[in-house]
């Protein structure tokens, strides 16, 4: 198998300009991801928190990367590694604790789960746990833009599990010849589950066959948030302005196993040199290198910064323990929206 | 607004008119749009009143097309999606089940999903055992999906407009055998409810309950057994997912006797759920075990001999009715 060499840069760079306050937000909001996930992670240790949880830690720059483009009226879908995306689109981390917790107060009523958030009113219409799910219904939200005239996109996060299935390539060609404005993100984080890229495809080639459905296709540093986000805004604006599916694929790495908050390094499911890698280019940690060193923020301000975020999300935490879990007499509730 | 006689395909595509002009979020997509091999006269000339925009041909992509009009559904609008022959709609059925059925009832009532999902029955003809298919049960089985299968050409055009007015996710089941058939149908806009059977013909001995194809079945059995001094009372299901048992039951509890008659496989099936609802509702008025007249559990064949022998009617209502004395 090929070996694709993303090109990856020794220092971040700023390459379309962003706002001190711009990059700010960034790093705040890649910071309460992983520091949620963090949370999580010993919520699931200390068997506080049952609901499978598929973590995020290493991915941040993609979702907070790709989400920074958007509007709070464009569509986003998600997927059983949702809690980033969710954030990142500006979901109430109280509801993303609540759900986790699975109370009533959570943003689906416990009725979802850590793979099922939503909140249609900053567009997240849902995450699906069946990896290829949402590639169908994701084209949906564009399709009412382009019947009703209106220039909101739908992205679809998905893995790099994902063109492996029929329906991937089904919706790529749907979106291509109804020129639907679609974003494809996929996160290539290597493995699907414990299976490696190498087991499951002859090349290192899923944006080249994205690119083979007609669909405009880049491939960037998804450890790299401007990066990222460069690829996001052009692909979003290309879209807006009727320029049909766009395929972002970012090469990143998940630090954590597929599941739970074990790196399963030891049941021999991935080398520890490769994460060690991995490790090494941290998202966040490249990001705050660079903005200490370009006097962007001090030291004390960061170490205040990240006190100020693990105060947030032990707050929303303990918000959620306290919180009740849905009543048995409204199992049956919201089955429809109107009864018969 | 007078009614007219017209059939039950062309009341199918003035229903999708109503519905299209009502809704400016209504929009049609299915392959074959314009092809009467694949869907009869039912959605012939919409592509000239309302435009390529609203009425379109599709890739050959089950899944993709169900879930854009699912997730379209999501987002406000209102489609109608339909599958030439349902057999196909299976590869659809991720979509459908896993994610249109489910998000109402996932989200806690935050994300709705208007959609309507139009699976058409067409068989005969010795097209075999995958162009042939009426899976009633498959759909009727999943919570959070309601299930619609018109007999008449008033429902049929009723019950596609009250489906694209429903907030939640509709199965609408057509079938080509009833596109010839012919009734007064009223010449505007109207809904018939989703949820609720219709008593079609009145008696006192029997109940026969029936959905779609076998609704017309069952009304000619009914005529043949009333010459024979049996009087039968027709009930259409018209819904079959939630099926209305109260009407089934207030008719049982008057005859005492039932036979079920839909022409799907009969093992957990519709037929058998809507049994087990009369023995449920009014086992104690019952004067004979409750018959079903459903399909034999195999695959259809080809060879007209063999369909002969596959496919029911009225004469096997009326040999099931005779088996209750």
């Amino acid at each position: 198998m090929r070996k694709i060499e993303v090109p990856v840069l020794p220092v971040l760079n700023n390459v379309l300009g962003l706002s001190n306050d711009t990059i700010l937000a960034m790093l705040e909001r890649m910071l309460l991801i992983r520091s949620t996930e963090e949370h999580i992670a010993q919520g699931v240790l200390d068997h506080r928190i049952d609901t499978p949880c598929h973590l995020y830690i290493g991915q941040e720059a993609d979702a907070v990367g790709v989400c920074w483009a958007l509007r709070d009226t464009d569509y986003v879908f998600s997927t059983h590694r949702s809690h980033g995306h969710f954030l990142a689109k500006g979901g109430s981390i109280d509801r993303l604790f609540a759900e986790i917790y699975c109370r009533e107060t959570g943003c689906s009523g416990g009725r979802g789960g850590s793979m099922h958030l939503c909140d249609p009113e900053i567009g997240l219409l849902g995450s699906s746990s069946i990896v290829a799910g949402c590639l169908g219904i994701g084209l949906g939200p564009a399709f009412r833009s382009k019947l009703m005239g209106e220039d909101n996109v739908s992205v679809i996060f998905h893995g790099d599990c994902v063109p492996e299935e029929g329906v991937w390539h089904e919706s790529l060609n749907f979106a291509a010849v109804n020129r639907l404005p679609v974003i494809y993100v996929c996160e290539n984080n290597l493995y699907a589950a414990s299976a490696a890229l190498a087991d499951r495809r002859v090349d290192d080639n899923i944006f080249e066959v994205a690119a083979a459905h007609g669909l405009h296709t880049e491939i960037v540093d998804g450890n790299d948030v401007f990066a990222v986000h460069k690829a996001a805004a052009e692909a979003v604006q290309r879209a807006r302005n009727g320029e049909g599916p766009q395929y972002i694929e970012t090469r990143t790495y998940r630090w954590l196993g597929h599941v739970g908050p074990f790196d399963n390094i030891k049941e021999g499911l991935r080398d520890i040199n490769e994460l060690n890698y991995w490790k090494e280019r941290c998202p966040i940690k490249n990001l705050e290198k660079k903005v200490l060193r370009e006097g962007v923020m001090t030291e004390n301000e960061l170490e205040s910064l990240h006190r100020q975020i693990r105060e947030r999300v032990d707050a929303a935490e303990a918000k959620a323990i306290a919180a009740p879990r849905p009543a048995p007499e409204t199992l049956l509730q919201n089955l429809y929206s109107r009864e018969v | 607004m007078g009614d007219r006689v017209i059939t039950y395909g062309d009341a199918i595509n003035e229903g999708h008119r109503i519905a299209l002009r009502n809704n400016p979020e209504c929009f049609v997509i299915g392959q074959g749009v314009n092809n009467p091999w694949f869907v009869g006269r039912t959605t012939t000339g919409l592509m000239d009143e309302f435009g390529p925009g609203r009425i379109m041909d599709s890739p050959v992509s089950e899944a993709a097309m169900t879930g854009a009009c699912i997730g379209a559904a999501m987002a406000g609008m209102k489609p109608i999606v339909f599958h030439p022959r349902m057999d196909f709609m299976y590869l659809a059925l991720d979509q459908i089940v896993n994610h249109c059925a489910s998000w109402n009832y996932m989200f806690n009532g935050r994300v709705h999903v208007p959609v309507v999902i139009r699976g058409i029955v067409n068989r005969g003809g010795e097209q075999g055992a995958q162009h042939s298919q009426s899976p009633f049960g498959v759909y009727a089985n999943i919570p959070g999906l309601k299930v619609v299968a018109p007999a008449t050409a008033r429902d049929a055009k009723g019950l596609l407009i009250a489906a694209v007015n429903d907030p939640d996710p509709v199965i609408y089941i057509d079938d080509r055998w009833l596109y010839g058939v012919e009734d007064d149908v009223p010449v505007g806009s109207y809904e018939t409810p989703i949820g609720k059977a219709n008593v079609l013909r009145e008696g006192s001995d029997v109940t026969i309950v029936a959905a779609s194809f076998m609704v017309q079945e069952a009304m000619k059995a009914a005529k043949t057994l009333d010459a024979e001094g049996i009087s039968c009372e027709v009930i259409d299901l018209r819904t079959i997912k939630p099926v209305d048992m109260e009407t089934v039951n207030r008719s049982v509890a008057k005859t005492g006797k039932a036979v079920v008659s839909i022409a799907e496989w009969g093992f957990a099936s519709v037929a058998a759920s809507v049994v087990k609802g009369i023995y449920d509702g009014c086992f104690g008025a019952l004067k004979a075990p409750v018959r079903m007249v459903t399909l034999p559990d195999c695959p259809a064949p080809a060879s007209h001999s063999l369909e002969a022998a596959y496919y029911i009617y009225a004469k096997d209502i009326e040999k099931a009715v005779k088996t209750l004395d």
